[in-house]
């Protein structure tokens, strides 16, 4: 018999557009918490994109920061609720653009918070700008020629920015295929696993369709994802117990 | 219970760590970076956390992070800095969390400089960020005010859920001056509207509160109305048969202190109202001012008057205000007294 489960942290229908790759993260994100027992313990930081629609629909504590400031606020609880499993949920522009500061220190001080930064190439909550995860070529509302990295620099690779730091857990997942799927839980639960057991900061970074603002059906996105997003942000596991992973 | 000589950020520092502080996250700047030192040594050893953080945007937003999880949490800066801590402010006030903030006042726009100055007034009362919201403003004007004001701070932070400013300035915080300081408490940091896991309870959303509260407009306008009518405090020296009426907060006010005693000791009737709150503003204090008056003198350590307006917006303009400046020269109590005997001339 097929049963429907839905995790209980989704408390009611999100607020993604269709095909969004948020829907995926949020349900991925819920179970291993749930699996976890830390339902009742987590405490999310926010910030400003369409990863704050999350505040209304997944049912954890939540504290919405200043566009950006996520990862510092999930310092501050984190620091006086230790007991507590505090992670930020942002996507690129936030975490890595305005927010590239906060998350670096955050990381630079092994601060002993989870990170999951959704990388969709682009501004999605305000219509389809350049973000600094924009691939060359790709076109925005913004380089409506399409990204001319000559101009405006080379995206930006959280991973190369981290992988050198003696942080817990640092990974780079991907929603595009089942077997990207698959493989983003098992990030996520390391990342959050990486916490309970007090080993520092972890960070994962998430591959995910824009199907509204890349202007593609969602089958073409999804393709564009695993082939040619893929292929400039490869994913894997990069840091693993706090040890640098090879090859 | 012995006094002792402390300087004042010292001083300032040690009655947030006896008030409770519970998470210190802040950036050096002159004339205040004596806060950070003090509480990087201090703070752990009483149980805190001190986080010196990568710039005053990051530093604010820890403070909001614990201030969200019921922990009683400060952050401190000036000028410059001061101007970066507003979009967590308001942020903060948004979400109706407690927290101090401290602004050691340095003199100039831009980078300006680091000596006392009263500059940052507007920016202080009006709330400094963007959108409607204040935030209450202590103004010491010794260093025993400014351990006084830490606990009266962090208790009517919480009590209206919304940030507390002390509005310090270079000269206060840097000069040393015997005082008592209070005992240590402890505080309960699991209010009811703190995060801390829903621990089977439903799930709390720290954001702006506009989103969950029906007629929300009324509402945050009665909460101001109600800080405006309850919280206004202030120190009148001799204003009920003064002919002219100094207004002055802070250091400058020490100034006009002397003013006042120059001036008597002469048989020129001066008098002083000193704002101890800047916001709300000490309206009621005016009532005390001999109704036959000639004149009020805002006293200022800027370039630019901005005091003189709420004395202005205070007194319904019925007696003329005039303003003597001090910015990059800190006026001596006997040229107050002169501009202020000009006044009565006219």
């Amino acid at each position: 018999m097929n049963e429907k489960r839905t995790p209980k942290l989704l408390v009611t229908e999100n607020k993604f557009c269709p095909g969004c790759g948020h829907g995926i993260i949020n349900r991925i994100l819920a179970e291993v918490l749930e699996e976890a027992g830390l339902d009742d313990m987590a405490i999310g930081s926010l910030a400003v994109g369409c990863a704050c629609l999350m505040i209304d629909t997944f049912g954890v504590d939540w504290v919405q920061a200043p566009h950006g400031r996520a990862a510092a606020l999930a310092c501050g609880v984190k620091r006086v609720r230790p007991e507590n499993f505090v992670f930020t949920y942002q996507g690129d522009g936030d975490a890595l653009g305005i927010g590239f500061s906060e998350t670096m220190y955050a990381a630079l001080r092994n601060e002993n918070i989870t990170a999951i930064v959704v990388n969709n190439g682009i501004f999605g909550m305000t219509g389809g700008q350049m973000a600094p995860t924009t691939l060359p070529g790709q076109r925005t509302t913004t380089c409506p020629a399409g990204r001319d990295a000559d101009l405006t620099g080379q995206p930006l690779n959280i991973i190369n920015q981290m992988k050198h730091l003696p942080i817990g857990y640092l990974a780079r997942g991907s929603v595009g295929s089942f077997r990207e799927i698959n493989k983003l839980k098992e990030y996520i639960r390391a990342a959050v696993r990486n916490q309970m057991d007090g080993c520092g900061y972890a960070l994962v970074e998430v591959l995910s369709p824009c199907p509204t603002n890349w202007k593609m059906p969602l089958k073409a996105a999804l393709q564009r994802l695993d082939t040619q997003v893929k292929s400039f942000f490869p994913t894997g596991e990069f840091i693993k117990e706090g040890e640098q992973i090879h090859g | 219970m012995p006094y002792k000589l402390m300087k004042g950020n010292h001083a300032l520092a040690e009655a947030a760590i006896r008030s409770g502080l519970a998470l210190f996250g802040g950036y050096p700047i002159t004339p205040q970076s004596e806060i950070l030192e003090y509480l990087s040594d201090h703070l752990p050893a009483a149980g805190g956390v001190f986080v010196q953080a990568e710039s005053e945007l990051a530093g604010i937003n820890m403070v909001y992070g614990a201030a969200a999880a019921g922990f009683r949490a400060m952050t401190s800066s000036s000028g410059p800095g001061f101007s970066l801590l507003q979009e967590g402010i308001s942020y903060i006030a948004s979400a109706e969390l407690p927290a101090v903030i401290v602004d050691v006042q340095r003199y100039g726009s831009g980078l300006g400089d680091i000596f006392q100055a009263q500059g940052d007034y507007w920016m202080a009362t009006r709330g400094g960020g963007h959108g409607d919201y204040r935030t209450i403003v202590f103004a010491p004007a010794s260093v025993q005010e400014s351990v006084d004001m830490m606990p009266l701070a962090f208790d009517k932070a919480e009590q209206y859920r919304n940030p507390c400013l002390i509005l310090s300035d270079a000269s206060i915080a840097q000069m040393m001056e015997p005082v008592l300081l209070p005992e240590k408490i402890a505080c309960n940091p699991d209010h009811d509207w703190a995060v801390r896991g829903k621990r089977g309870q439903a799930f709390k959303r720290v954001t702006s509160t506009m989103y969950y509260i029906a007629d929300f407009d009324a509402y945050i306008k009665k909460k101001y109305d109600t800080i405006q009518e309850n919280e206004q405090r202030w120190e009148a020296v001799q204003v009920e048969d003064a002919d002219v009426v100094l207004v002055a907060y802070g250091i400058s006010s020490r100034i006009c202190k002397e003013a006042v005693a120059l001036a008597r000791a002469k048989g020129f009737r001066l008098g002083l109202l000193r704002p101890i709150t800047l916001w709300p503003f000490p309206e009621k204090g005016f009532a005390a001012v001999n109704p036959d008056v000639s004149a009020y003198l805002s006293v200022e350590l800027c370039a630019l008057p901005k005091l003189a307006d709420d004395v202005r917006l205070a007194t319904g303009m019925n007696v003329p205000v005039s303003h003597f400046l001090g910015g990059a020269h800190t006026p001596s109590s006997r040229a107050v007294v002169e501009a202020a005997a000009a006044l009565l001339n006219q």
